[in-house]
Order: structure tokens, then sequence, then C-alpha cells
């Protein structure tokens, strides 16, 4: 099979032409290829952002008028509780590690595949039923949850709605999350190339490294958490019910646990594709390697003691709130280590601003935004007033979507030659770009004043006074999904009509860059032994002629 | 619109702005000099990067500074917060049930209302509870709210520095009317708050919710004794 793009090697079979027992759909569906089950992933998780999305659509066209427009409040509070736990569970959470993670890490660290190629797909397996059952739920008698994605009890234990089939779906959806985690672990440990050592790993290895841990640790939390709740529900033993004698607050605790870590499981690969794509535009080494490595771990540990921030105003004793405030500052400076960084790699570089490193600098306004509001939050005097409005509604979706989304998309538009062989119209992705930010701060800026003035989130109605923020907000949301869409119909016309793209079209010396795109079966016709830090462009040269 | 009710309210929005400025200039810092280097260092501008591994000296300085930065801001925002919750010695005590999806405020008197009324001359503590699910109470004008828990009380410290009507609302998700929780706080004159507070049951009588209490109100009432 010869392709013009790999002049190098001439003929060889790349993973999507390669015949392996089954061919067609179960080619896919029972591949142990990590490439594969990577697409599969992402494939999934694009389709479940655009089901996420379309709720919000019609959440932010109910708030248009107070009172009702098109849909009565018990939809409108299944609409946020189901915005909120696709967007999480099934994206944002899995998003950039179980679909680029799977993808990328084992080429680059130069290894053949993940340490449990089997285990990989069986993630795959959990993660799709956990996302059909979560599904499956809506069409149940008792009608779709509307507890919030938080789960809080007692509501959780005394609503009508369907609460235990979607509890499980999130409980079998953190076994996918535990497996990948195990399997990203030992990969990293066990299949790194000859030379390769911790410290010469790429900057996404770390961070998906750390995210590895967290997963492993902190996710059997939120699934006994859960499981206790199903029990509470199912038997009426008295755990968090006042009622029953239970405590909410305790409640509040498990859940935290998990999912405060959850949020740097969340940020911290989009963190790794930061620090990857920075230096291949700049065509220089990242300022402070050994800094931002540390600080991905620093983060990953600090991050496991915060949790009490999201009860300030819950009930729990004054010293508690004092503390958790202490620790969520601290928290802060890793992050704030990694934008120095990141911004300091820019100077003196050779920078040529390409769409992934456009969407890079999108990220890290965003992001500071969505960090420094989290301050903010973390003050206790400005948090007792804030918390639970839409303040915080904006702050997460800085930090989630102006940051790991945004990512997520850089992410595409980084990697998609090396996935696809094929190269997208970067004019139009450009554009798509820029209006998604407009909108997007159109959207959630707006969200920041709202919250200082007293509107609280998880409102289906709200005061008159609020009305023309609130119908900017939507406008803003259009502006958005307008953005959004065309970026994802500019990537599948590049999918189906690019020109082919190279085998490294950016210039990048990551491993990866130096296989063929579309990357073969196993990845490399030989390991590579690797000599010098991934981004020591110094020797760029030796490095890319070495191409396998 | 948006009113500042209390001394307190006012330092919360001291608090803010002091952050938000601080942030402003960070952000600003950040985004122009990531703008300048990407013009600066463009690839036509300068074809080969100079590569530097990093630099000790700048990382421990932008480790230091933004630890003092938001020790600053930690002590700021716990210091007035921890002090208004600390001195409640002498309030003036209302007990505060909430239920899906209402207020009952019962006064040391006995009377019962749906409305919160507080005299402007003294501290109001509220000592609150829940009868069924989580609720909040949350008064934007004093810039506070609380969280109210079934089986266990949780309380607020009011200490308005002008008389007038306040919203309040539930913060806490309750379910299908949360966002219909509204009721308002009604600041008054002292001698104005006696006679409101002597004003007998009947006038009031048709707000009271007691009728349409759940059957365990009597269990409820116990955690605020």
């Amino acid at each position: 099979m010869s392709d013009s793009t790999v002049s190098t090697n001439g003929d060889y079979v790349n993973f999507y032409q390669y015949k392996g027992k089954h061919t067609g759909i179960l080619g896919w569906l029972l591949s142990v290829d990590h490439k594969r089950i990577g697409l599969l992933y992402l494939g999934s998780m694009v389709t479940f952002f655009l089901v996420g999305m379309t709720l919000g659509f019609f959440m932010r066209l109910e708030l248009w008028n107070p009172g009702q427009d098109i849909m009565g409040p018990q939809t409108y509070n299944a609409l946020f509780t189901l915005h909120g736990i696709i967007m999480i569970f099934l994206v944002i959470i899995p998003g950039i590690p179980a679909g680029f993670g799977n993808f990328f890490l084992p080429i680059q660290i130069g290894a053949e595949d993940v340490s449990f190629p089997r285990l990989n797909l069986f993630s795959w397996y959990l993660y799709t039923i956990g996302g059909l059952l979560a599904v499956a739920s809506l069409f149940l008698s008792g009608g779709p949850i509307d507890t919030g994605w938080t789960f809080y009890a007692p509501y959780s234990l005394r609503t009508g709605t369907e609460v235990i089939m979607p509890l499980m779906a999130a409980f079998i959806l953190g076994f996918s999350s535990i497996l990948t985690g195990v399997n990203f672990v030992t990969t990293v440990h066990r299949l790194r190339a000859p030379g390769m050592t911790f410290f010469k790993l790429p900057l996404f290895i770390w961070a998906l490294y750390s995210t590895a841990w967290i997963q492993i640790i902190g996710t059997p939390i939120i699934g006994i958490t859960i499981l206790l709740v199903v029990v509470e529900r199912l038997f009426g033993v008295g755990l968090f019910d006042p009622a029953m004698g239970g405590d909410p607050i305790l409640f509040q605790h498990l859940f935290w646990i998990y999912s405060h870590p959850a949020v740097y499981i969340m940020i911290l690969p989009a963190m790794g594709v930061v620090s990857e794509i920075i230096p291949t535009f700049a065509r220089k080494t990242i300022f402070g390697y050994g800094a931002i490595a540390v600080s991905s771990i620093a983060i990953a540990f600090v991050g496991t003691l915060v949790w009490g921030h999201h009860m300030f105003t819950s009930g729990m004793s004054d010293e508690s709130r004092w503390v958790y405030s202490f620790l969520t500052f601290i928290v802060a400076l890793p992050s704030g280590v990694k934008i120095f960084n990141w911004v300091a790699t820019m100077y003196k570089g050779s920078i040529k601003a390409e769409t992934p490193f456009l969407y890079v600098m999108a990220f890290i306004f965003l992001f500071s935004i969505g960090g420094l509001t989290g301050l903010v939050l973390g003050s206790l005097a400005t948090d007792v007033h804030l918390h639970d409005t839409y303040f915080v509604v904006a702050h997460f979706h800085y930090v989630m979507f102006g940051g790991t989304i945004f990512i997520f998309f850089a992410a595409l538009h980084y990697w998609f030659p090396k996935m696809f062989g094929k190269m997208y119209n970067t004019k139009i992705a450009n554009i798509a770009l820029a209006i998604m930010v407009v909108g997007f701060n159109m959207l959630y800026f707006t969200f920041f004043i709202l919250g200082y003035l007293g509107m609280p989130r998880r409102y289906y109605d709200y005061l008159p006074e609020f009305q023309g923020m609130h119908q900017f907000a939507t406008v803003g949301s259009w502006v958005m999904i307008a953005g959004i869409l065309l970026m994802f119909i500019n990537l599948f016309l590049g999918l189906k009509n690019g020109k082919k793209s190279g085998n490294n079209p950016w210039g990048g010396m990551t491993l990866e860059w130096t296989v063929p795109s579309p990357p073969p079966l196993l990845n490399f016709k030989k390991i590579p032994t690797v000599k010098y830090g991934p981004y020591e462009y110094e020797h760029y040269d030796e490095v890319t002629n070495n191409v396998n | 619109m948006f009113e500042t009710a209390s001394d307190y309210a006012q330092n919360v929005d001291f608090v803010m702005l002091l952050i938000v400025g601080i942030s402003v200039v960070l952000l600003l810092g950040i985004t122009i000099a990531m703008i300048y280097f990407v013009f600066r260092y463009s690839r036509k501008r300068n074809p080969v990067a100079k590569q530097i591994h990093g630099n000790v000296i700048l990382e421990i300085i932008w480790i230091v500074i933004p630890t003092i930065i938001v020790m600053v801001m930690f002590w700021y925002g716990y210091e007035g917060f921890q002090r208004l919750r600390a001195d409640s010695e002498g309030a003036y005590e209302v007990k505060v049930y909430g239920f899906m999806w209402g207020w009952n405020f019962e006064y040391p008197n006995g009377k019962k209302n749906d409305t919160l009324y507080i005299p402007l001359g003294q501290k109001t503590k509220l000592v609150m509870t829940s009868r069924d699910v989580l609720h909040s109470f949350y008064i934007p004008a004093f810039r506070l709210k609380e969280d109210l828990v079934g089986g266990k009380s949780t309380f607020i410290v009011l200490e308005p520095s002008k008389t007038g009507s306040f919203d309040v609302a539930c913060a806490e998700y309750c379910g299908l009317n949360h966002s219909r929780m509204y009721t308002k706080l009604h600041v008054l004159e002292d001698s104005e708050f006696d006679k409101w507070l002597k004003i007998g049951m009947p006038e009031e009588g048709k707000k009271d919710e007691t009728k349409t209490l759940p059957k365990d109100s009597v269990k409820t009432e116990a955690i605020l004794e």
C-alpha cells in the first residue's frame, strides 16, 4: 500500500488499513489497538458534548423571560441536572485522558500499546454502558433525575424521579475511570522507550500520570458514596437523611472528597496539552520543565485537601471554614506557576501562531479569569455571598469550558493531522475560534455580574430586574454555539476532503511526530532510543531526521 | 438595584474590590505579555528561537510573590467574616424554619410570620433549621447566606445599618419551586419593630404557616431549643 505522504519509508500499513481478525464495525468494537480505542472515546465524547450543549441551549432559551417560556420547572430542573451529569461524567472527566491519552500516551513514550490492551477496551465498554444507562434512565417511570449533578441528600433520597439508575451509571463510569488510571500508571512505569527517564517524559505524560493517580485514589470514594445513597433509597437506612437520624453534611463531605480532586482530573490533562503545544509553535524548549512537572504532582496532592471550600455555607464548623479557605489559596500557587512558565516559554521563541496555538492563547486568557475568580471564591467573606449564585456558575464554566474543553478543541486541531493524516481549513478554524471566544464571554462573563448582584443558580424563574442580563447571555449562547458548530463542520470537512498533512506539519519534537500519519498498528517500526528531553529544539534535526 | 444594608456588606464589597483589583492587574500582565511575545518573537521577526531552559530566581519570585498576595487575600476574607460570627452575644434571636417551599419566622414572644422583621438598633441572630431538604437563607443586601439543615441548627448574624426592605432567596437547590422561595426582610426602627411585634396574631394570622406545616413540626422545633 503506497502513501505519498510517507516518503521516508515507502510502504506501510496504517492502523486504519490494518486487517486484523475482525473487519468492518467489529474491527473497531473488538479492537485492542489503543489508537482505535482512543478514537472510539473521542467519537462518543463529541456526541455527548453535542447533547449536553443542546440541553444548555434550551436552558438559556427558557431563561429569556422570567416565568414560563418553553418548559415547566420540572423539565428545567431535569435539564440542568442532565447537562451537568453529561458534561462532567461523560465529557470532561474522561475527555482528554481517555480520548487523546489513549491515542498518544503510548506513542509519546515510545511504546507499542498500553500495558493492558484488553482492559483498555473493557474500560471503553464500561464507559459506553454507563452512558447508555444514563440515557435509558430518562425513560423510566419516575422521569428524568432532578437532583442536580451533585445529588445532595436528603433531596436525592426523597425526590420521586429516577435516581438509582443514573447513580449506577456514574458508578460504572467510575470503574472505567479507575481502570484507565491503572492502565496509564502501569504503562508509564513499564513501557517507556530506552533512554526515556521520568524527567525526559513529555509534560502531557506527566499530567496524565498525575491524573491517573487521582483517578485511582479518589474514584472509589465516590463509588462508595453512590452505593450508600442507593442503599438508603432502597432500604431506608438512615445514613444521610436527618429524618432518620442521618447527616446530610456527611454526604457533602464524601461527595466533595472525590469531586474536588475530580476538578484536577479534568484540568491537569488539559494543562499537559498546553505544555505540548506552546513549545511546538514557539520552536523552543519549555521554560521550567521541572517546575511544570512538579506542579502537576503538587496540584494532585494539595488538591485532595481542599474539598471543604464547596461547603463554606453548609453549616460546617467555623474552624473548618478557615482551614479550607487557607488550603484553597495554597492550591492556587502551582497553577499560577504553570501559567507564568507557559508565558515565559514564549519569550525569545520563534512563534508561528497557528490554530492550536491560538486556542492555547484563548485558553490562557479564559483560564486565568477562571483561576483568579477562584480566589474570590476561596476567600470566606466573598464566597459566603457568592456561593450557589451565578458567579460560581461563571467561574466553573471559565475553568472547565474555557479551560478543559477549549484545550480539548486545541488538541483536536493539534493532533488532527496525526490521527487522520489530513489537514482541515485553518482559516475557518481560526474564525470559528474567534466567534466562540466572543460568544463565550458574552454568555459567561455576564454570569459573574448576575451572581454578584445576587442571582442564585439552578433558578427556573428570576426577579424581573435580571432580565436584561439574562437575555444578553442567551444571545451570547447562540453566538458561541454558532462558533462551535462551525468548528465541528470544518473539522468534518477536513476529515472528508482535507489535503494530506505529512508526518510533522507543525514541526513538533515529541515522538508522535516521528512516526507516519496516521501511525501504523504498533506505532514504531523499531522502538526509538531517547537521548534528549522532549522539547530540546537545539537537537530538532537529529531527533526528527531519525524518522521511523 | 443593588444595596448594601450593613457595615459587614460594605466590608465584603471591599474584599471583593481588593481581590478583583489584584486579579485584573495579574490578568492584564499575563495577557499583554503573551500578546507582546507573539508579535515580538514571531517567526518572521525572530526566525531562530533562543533555547532557555529555565531560571531558578524567576521561579522563586513567582512562587513567593503570589504566596504573599494570596495570604493577604485569605486574611481579609477570613477576618471580617469570623468577627461577625464570633460575636453574637446578646443578639436578638429569631428562629427560622425552611420548608418546601417557604419560610417561617418565630419570635421570642411566640409570634410567627412568613416574612422577616428585625429591629435596626441591635444585632439579630437567626437560628435556623429545615423541616425537610436542604435550603439556604440568602440575603444579597447583607452578603450573607447559610444552609438550613434538617436535624441540626445553623445561624446567621445580621447587623443592619439602615431600615428598608430586602429580598431573601433560597440558594440551595430544593426541588420544583426552589426559584420561587423568595420572601422579604424588613428592617424597622426599634420603636416600630416593637409596635409590630405587639400586633396581635389575628392581623398577621392569615400569613401564619402553622397549619400547613408537616406533621413532624414538633420534632423539628426541638432542634432550635
